[in-house]
């Protein structure tokens, strides 16, 4: 019995050329799965640091609360509205993929697959340029 | 000393022509004339062609030295409308090298022996047109599927995950007598026909990551194998709550993540995907009770 060569998972990932739509909204469905978790840990971290009254504000002003300054701090970087951005992109996608899936899995519009997911992708663009103003809007 | 001399160049010259009669080296020679004569037809052949075509095709042979190591060779072979992979496969096979392996059976679609990984996709070897390709035409083996050698890869765990689904007709009850028919209504028929289309080139396996992920993932092609018969209705209920017990096992249906690799590489138009998401809900079906 010869030798057998195994090709091994660095080949298979080396194809993303060739992958096709179905294959893309899975790894897009996994990724931003997986973004929004992380997004939901980083929730959970920066809301049970800011209960309570700002030790700092409440000496000068008197009771202000740590919520609304750590939120109001958040909101003046650049950054975090970049990533508000960002983070709406990713939930409307996870989103319609899902509604998609959905679908997919009562058997519906199986043949239509593939243009779901573009119609996807276009309507979680057009919803994200639409945000921009909102989110950005002060900013810069 | 002028005999002598004769004599010995005679004995030295019937000493040579002996050695040369040997029948090792007349199939040499013959092997030397035949390789010239097929080298000067291909050249003919090529400059005749109106085009030629360029194969990259994998190779790999674990058994000879310092052809361990996966490369690929290029063959450039005459193009004629009409031509498939498996054609221009056989050509460079028999023109250039005959160490070049592949499978191959009926040229017709229906034995599934010959399915490549060609230009980045699972295709039948004979039903892929040469014309409908971009050169070079990249002819691999499947992929996810350990290579034995050159084309060829290991099957084995492909039909093991066939086998696993019990793809055997098994009714409850046979018709009286025994050349009777075992009848079946057209609507049924039509129903699972797509499903029996199925010809186990294990070009769905290939494509489906998962499969590539989960070795003891069921496979579409084995899926789609528990679909053509626990959906025919000649099969009793109990037979198909057993294949239903079968398919709805963890690395069964649930593992398909609806990529439509499969679906899309089936060179049969089987719409395994499609096949799947029904027998997940045939298997939750079967499992909901309201109590």
């Amino acid at each position: 019995m010869s030798q057998s060569y195994d090709r091994g998972t660095v080949e298979d990932f080396g194809r993303w050329r060739e992958f096709s739509a179905g294959m893309w909204a899975w790894i897009f469905h996994k990724f931003t799965g997986w973004v929004l978790v992380g997004y939901l840990f980083t929730h959970i971290a920066v809301l049970s640091t800011s209960i309570g009254v700002d030790p700092a504000s409440s000496a000068v002003a008197g009771q202000t609360d740590l919520y609304t300054t750590t939120l109001r701090g958040l909101e003046d970087l650049l950054i975090v509205r970049f990533l508000e951005v960002g983070l709406l992109a990713v939930a409307v996608f996870h989103i319609l993929n899902g509604i998609r899936l959905l679908f997919v899995d009562l058997g519906l519009g199986l043949e239509v697959q593939d243009k779901s997911f573009y119609a996807s992708l276009v309507l979680t663009g057009a919803i994200v340029v639409a945000s921009i103003p909102t989110f950005l809007g002060g900013a810069i | 000393m002028s005999t002598l001399e004769t004599t010995t160049e005679t004995e030295t010259e019937e000493v040579e022509q002996e050695r040369e009669e040997t029948p090792g080296d007349r199939r040499r020679e013959l092997k030397r004339e035949r390789a010239a004569e097929r080298e000067r037809r291909v050249e003919a052949e090529l400059d005749d062609a109106e085009n030629t075509r360029r194969l990259k095709v994998f190779r790999y042979d674990p058994e000879v030295e310092g052809k361990e190591e996966p490369r690929f060779d290029d063959f450039v072979v005459p193009y004629h409308k009409g031509m498939t992979i498996l054609d221009a496969l056989i050509y460079a096979r028999d023109q250039y090298d005959s160490s070049l392996t592949f499978r191959h059976s009926c040229r017709q679609a229906v034995c599934g022996s010959d399915a490549l990984f060609v230009n980045g996709r699972q295709r039948l070897g004979c039903k892929t047109q040469l014309g409908d390709l971009d050169d070079p035409i990249r002819i691999e083996p499947l992929p996810h599927q350990e290579v034995v050698k050159d084309l060829v890869v290991d099957m084995q765990h492909f039909y093991d995950q066939m086998h696993a689904v019990e793809p055997y007709f098994d009714p409850d009850d046979l018709p009286e007598g025994e050349l009777a028919e075992q009848r079946q209504t057209p609507e049924n028929r039509e129903y699972v026909k797509m499903a029996t289309r199925c010809i186990w080139c294990g070009a769905c396996m290939s494509s489906c990551n998962i499969a590539a992920g989960d070795n003891e993932y069921l496979g579409p092609a084995a899926i789609n194998k528990a679909y053509r018969f626990a959906m025919d209705e000649r099969e009793g209920e109990d037979r198909k709550q057993e294949r239903l017990r079968i398919i709805e096992q963890e690395h069964g249906v649930w593992r398909c993540q609806t990529q439509f690799s499969c679906t899309e590489v089936c060179p049969k138009d089987i719409p395994l995907t499609e096949h799947i998401q029904e027998l997940k809900r045939e298997s939750v079906k079967n499992n909901l009770k309201f109590w």
